[in-house]
This record gives C-alpha cells, structure tokens and sequence, in this order.
C-alpha cells in the first residue's frame, strides 16, 4: 500500500530534521533487505512464537454473543502475547533488525508503558541498551510499567515538556536520535512518524490479521464480516485491518479515545475532530488550532492520548475503506468492567473503547454474522486508575 | 538577486535569531532594531510552534512563553510588517511545516511578500519534501532556505546544488542550545557545499561566545546564533533588548 515515497494517498512523507535524513534512508534499505531474507524470517518467526508466545488465540466469546444477542463475537488475544500487549510484535521485528544493523542501544516513547516495556524486553532479550521516554503525567498514571521498564534494565526519562503525555515522548525520543545516530535506533511504537516507520510497524505488526485470517476460516469456514480495533497512532488496527483490506466485505472499524466527548476539548478523536497537517514527521490528520498549534488532547486511556493518527489510517479514511468512531471515556470503563464480568478477561482499557463499539454494533447484526474485536492488552495495568474513576482509591 | 546576499556583503554576517512575541510582539520588535543598529546583518524570526521537535530547552521555553502571551500568526504578521518601516536589514521568518501548512501555504508564503519577509527555514522539511512549498516560495520571492547536516555526507551536493538565500549549515548533532564544544569538521563540509554554489553559508546550533563566532565565521561566510539571545530574553524580559544590542554588537566585532 506504500508507494516508494513513503505516501499513502497525500498522507504520509518524511518531515524531520536534515540530521535524520541519512539515518532513515539507511533504516529503509536495510529493511527493505532483511524483510525478504530467509534468515531474518526463520529468526523473526521464532522470536515469535517462541519467545512472545505467538499465535494468539482467537476466542469465540460465546457468553457475550448470547447476551448481545446478535453477531458472534470472537476476540483476538493479543493480551496474552509476551509483556501483555501487541506492542511486542513490531518491538522483536525492529529489535532484530537493528541488531542486524549494527545498533547497541533503543530508545522509545512510551504513552502507557506498553511499547516502553516490550523495547525494554526485547533489549534485555538481544543485549541492548534501552532508554524509553515516557510523558511525567503517564509515569504517574502507570508507575507500575514505570517499574517494570526498570526492572528490566531499560532507563525512563520523563518527559516534562508540553502536556507531558505521549507526543511530547516522541517529540523528546525524536530530539535524542537527532543527537545520537551511529549506535542508536529509534524504535517507534506505533503506525506513524516519518516513512519508513509506518510501513515497518505495519509490516510487522500485520501477523494479527494474517492469523485472523487463518483461525476464522478455520473455525468458521468463512471471514468475519467486522474487524474492530482502538486506535491511538493506530498499530493494533492496522495489523488487525492490513489482511483484509483487500475483502471488502469486511468491516474495518478503527475505535478513537473520545476522552469526554467529542463536543469537548478533552478529547483525542483525531479522526472526528482534527483535519489535515504535518507533524512528527508525517502529513496526517491531527488535533490542532487554527494556527497549527497541536492541540492538548485527552483521554482516560494513556495508550490513545495522541493528537495524531497514522497516515495510512488517514488514507483508509479518505478513500473510505475503513471507518473511525469515536468512543468515550465512560463508554470504555464500561465495556472494561463488562469484559471482565462477562467473559473473566480484564482488557486494557485502550482495547476497552473497541469493546464498546462492539457492544454497540453487535446487537444490530444478524446472528450468523461475525465480529473480531482485537484486544490489544490486558487491563492489569489500568485497574487502579479504573478505581479511582469509580471514586475508590487503591494503591498499587 | 536574492535580498538575502545583501547581507553577506560586508563582510562576515552575524545572523540574530529571536521568538515572535517572547515576553511579548512590542519587546520582539525592540530586540529586533537593537540587534539591527548594532550589527546584525540578517535577523531570524521564529514564529512559536507548540512541539517544536528540532529545538532544545532554551528555544523550547521562548516557544512556550510566546504561545502563553497570546501571540499567533497573524499577530506575528502585523506587527512585523510595522516593524519594517524602521528596520531594513533583511529578515526570514523560522518555523515549523505545520505553522506554514496549516495557514494555507499560499496565504502564509504571500504574506511573506507583502511584509517583506525574504525567506523561510523549516527544519522539519528536508530536501525530499521541500516541494510541499519551494514552487510557491519561487513564485511569491521568498527563499526557502536548506539546511545541511554534520549526518549528511553524500547529500550535501545535491542540497546545495539547489539552495537558495543562504545555506544553514547545522554545526552539531541534536538539538538547538548552546555547546562549549563543536567538534564537527564543518571546514569539510563548506568546502563540499562551495563545490556546489556559489550562494553564501552559515554555520548554527551552539554558538554563544565571540569566540566561536570568529572560529566559524573563518571557515564560513557567516554564523547564526539563536539560544544566546533567547537566554537574554528569558532572563531580562522587557528590559532584554539594551542587553541583546550589547550582546550582538560584541559578537559583530569578533568577525570583523
């Protein structure tokens, strides 16, 4: 879907600093080798189903079809993947990658510690040196990945500038490669930023689908009629849509963080309240003001408060083969809870707004039809905070 | 002929960078005519930008201050264009593709003209997307300025066999800020891009002493110094500009 400039449709580009223009062409090339070479595969594949515990099961919630009372709902497990979360795919592809280029040291942002704590894994894993920057108001809603990132050797800075939260990660993970090339690699966690990232991250991040392909057919003899994931940068969705876009008859329905509503300041719908622009190296859609000032955007969900959203979700948007809805912070906490009465599986409250659009949808849809909600992690971090949002105050 | 080159035709230029509207657009302008009437010979306007990803500490605050004061493009634009009658040394603006993107290119570059602004740095557009802008900067006469990298090596040709107004030759890796030491050998890469163009170059990031302004002006045809003066700024406030016209007239001296 990327055409060789890196575009999707007008979205997409490589608007960083000079400084970084040789370090992102020669990370193109060395993809562009070791994605087709047979090495790299066997030892990639490995990683992954060794280590990360892949493939992820694809689990007919038949508890929750019943009480809905429409469409079957099968959920993608990503949750039970290695560190709990799908951020640990496109982490072990890019780890393995700048081994084989030579990098000693990762740097990553962070929003809910998820990606931070695959990059710390995967550097513990391949001997690397790993330091993660994480928005200061992040590491106080999720000191508990705070404390795993450094249990496992990686150093977290936080990031106090701007609103302190995810795109001031990568805005302060961008300034450090830019001061530190020859041994570093960026490993950046989601769909976006300059080309070639978002066609990486996708790449290895579309086992997902690849896999929902397989188990449903297997199960169902047939494909599912609608695949549903959150979207914050957009990574989970696009590994969970990428396999499909070609069937169009399957649903892509991509869920944003509409924080308090979307009629709200506080709120981080890029899709439903941003419009064109170009920021952290990619020509995207992004929440800002009249005068491009990025917008402080907000919602309960650390991993979805970003004011921007991948270009090739910003493409699947324009030509209409994917749809973005928006979805609120009490309809998240609800689904979460709901989940984890229902089926006894406690998502992350990220995966939690796909849920709640898959309440939503479901009961509108015949019985013999078929949802695949992606839950991109599980919810253990998230517990105190849920609390507290119910007016109880545990401590972790 | 680009306004630009006026401004190294006297010799070495010192280039004065300073963010629109930090504490507020009236001592912007006051900092303006002091480093004017004191020497420099091109003055770098930044226009605040809310994640301004190339810049480090210094320059992040006045970005930040700015935007706190209230000040916006168009703010920016008036009273630049009041600041014209008084101050004729040329002048760019320096911002980031989202300010200019979304303004509307061609109202924002247009403007550009009417205000006699000559040219336009953007350091999150590199030669591979400058055609996002340069037909409409050629069209209204505003040079879009390139940059170059102590990181790009086998591209300094090819950006500087295009370069326009002057070329901004980046003396460190990282970020904008002042350094006790510069150790790229920027004498290489001036000699590479002079293969190239005849178009003048100057040498920015980590320059605040007189002493490293003589040290790279000998090797260039000028420096630019940013985070110096926005250090004034942060410290003085309103009475900044006296102290930035002292500060601009020492540097000027070094590169006589």
């Amino acid at each position: 879907m990327t055409n060789p400039n890196g575009r999707f449709g007008i979205h997409g580009g490589q608007y960083i600093p000079e400084t970084l223009m040789n370090a992102v062409i020669e990370l193109e090339e060395a993809y562009n080798h070791y994605k087709n070479d047979p090495e790299f595969n066997r030892e990639l594949t490995e990683l992954f189903n060794e280590y990360a515990g892949r493939p992820s099961r694809l689990y007919y919630a038949e508890k929750m079809s019943g009480e809905l009372g429409g469409a079957k709902i099968y959920l993608k497990r990503e949750d039970l993947n290695h560190t709990g979360a799908h951020k640990i795919n496109n982490v072990l592809g890019q780890a393995l990658l700048a081994k084989k280029m030579g990098k000693t040291r990762l740097i990553a942002e962070t929003g809910a510690g998820q990606h931070g704590v695959a990059a710390a894994t995967a550097a513990a894993l391949m001997d690397m040196e790993c330091v993660v920057f994480m928005g200061e108001e992040d590491t106080v809603r999720q000191a508990l990945n705070v404390y795993r990132m450094r249990l496992l050797g990686a150093e977290v800075v936080s990031v106090k500038t701007g609103t302190a939260t995810l795109k001031d990660a990568v805005s302060e993970a961008m300034r450090e490669w830019t001061s530190r090339i020859s041994d570093t690699h960026y490993c950046l966690g989601s769909v976006m930023g300059p080309h070639p990232f978002p066609t990486i991250v996708r790449d290895f991040q579309s086992v997902i689908s690849k896999e929902i392909r397989e188990q449903i057919i297997e199960k169902e003899g047939r494909l599912p009629d609608a695949v549903i994931a959150c979207v914050g940068g957009g990574s989970n969705a696009i590994g969970s849509f990428y396999h499909f876009i070609g069937d169009k008859n399957v649903r892509l329905i991509g869920c944003e963080a509409a924080g308090r509503g979307i009629d709200t300041f506080e709120t981080a719908a890029t899709i439903a309240t941003g419009r064109l622009g170009i920021f952290h190296g990619m020509k995207s859609y992004f929440c800002q003001d009249e005068y491009g000032q990025i917008a402080p955007v907000y919602s309960i969900s650390a991993g979805l408060d970003y004011p921007g959203v991948g270009p090739e979700h910003a493409y699947l948007h324009d030509i209409g083969r994917a749809e973005y809805v928006p979805v609120t912070d009490e309809e998240a906490v609800n689904a979460f809870e709901y989940l984890a009465r229902t089926e006894g599986i406690i998502p992350a409250i990220e995966s939690a707004h796909a849920v709640a659009h898959a309440i939503r949808l479901a009961p509108q849809m015949k019985r013999e039809q078929i949802i695949v909600i992606t839950i991109s992690g599980r919810g253990d971090k998230d517990c105190a905070a849920i609390a507290r949002y119910r007016g109880e105050d545990i401590h972790e | 002929m680009s306004n630009i080159a006026k401004a190294f035709e006297k010799g070495k230029a010192f280039i004065a960078f300073i963010t629109c509207g930090d504490p507020d657009p009236e001592t912007t302008a006051s900092a303006v005519r002091a480093a004017a009437d004191n020497g420099a010979d091109l003055i770098e306007l930044g226009i605040p930008f809310s994640d301004p990803t190339a810049e480090g500490p210094v320059i992040q605050g006045a970005n930040l201050r700015a935007l706190s004061g209230g000040v916006t493009t168009d703010k920016i634009f008036a009273f630049v264009r009041e600041l014209r009658s008084t101050v004729n040394v040329p002048m760019v603006f320096m911002t980031y593709a989202n300010v200019v993107f979304s303004y509307g290119a061609e109202r924002f570059i247009s403007a550009c003209r009417d205000i006699e602004i000559d040219g336009l740095i953007l350091p999150d557009l590199p030669f591979e997307e400058k055609d996002e802008f340069l037909p409409i900067c050629r069209r209204y006469g505003v040079d879009l300025i390139s940059l170059i990298a102590p990181t790009s090596e086998n591209r300094i040709a090819m950006i500087a066999k295009e370069a326009e107004g002057f070329l901004y030759i980046v003396s460190s890796l990282g970020v904008t800020g002042m350094r006790s030491e510069i150790k790229t050998d920027l004498a290489s890469i001036v000699k590479v891009v002079r293969q190239n163009t005849n178009i003048p170059c100057a040498i920015g990031f980590g320059i605040s002493t007189p002493e490293q302004a003589k040290k790279f002006a000998n090797v260039s045809d000028g420096v630019i110094v940013g985070s110096a003066i926005i250090k004034l700024l942060e410290k003085y406030g309103r009475q900044a500009p006296e102290y930035v016209g002292e500060y601009v007239k020492a540097m000027k001296e070094a590169l006589k």
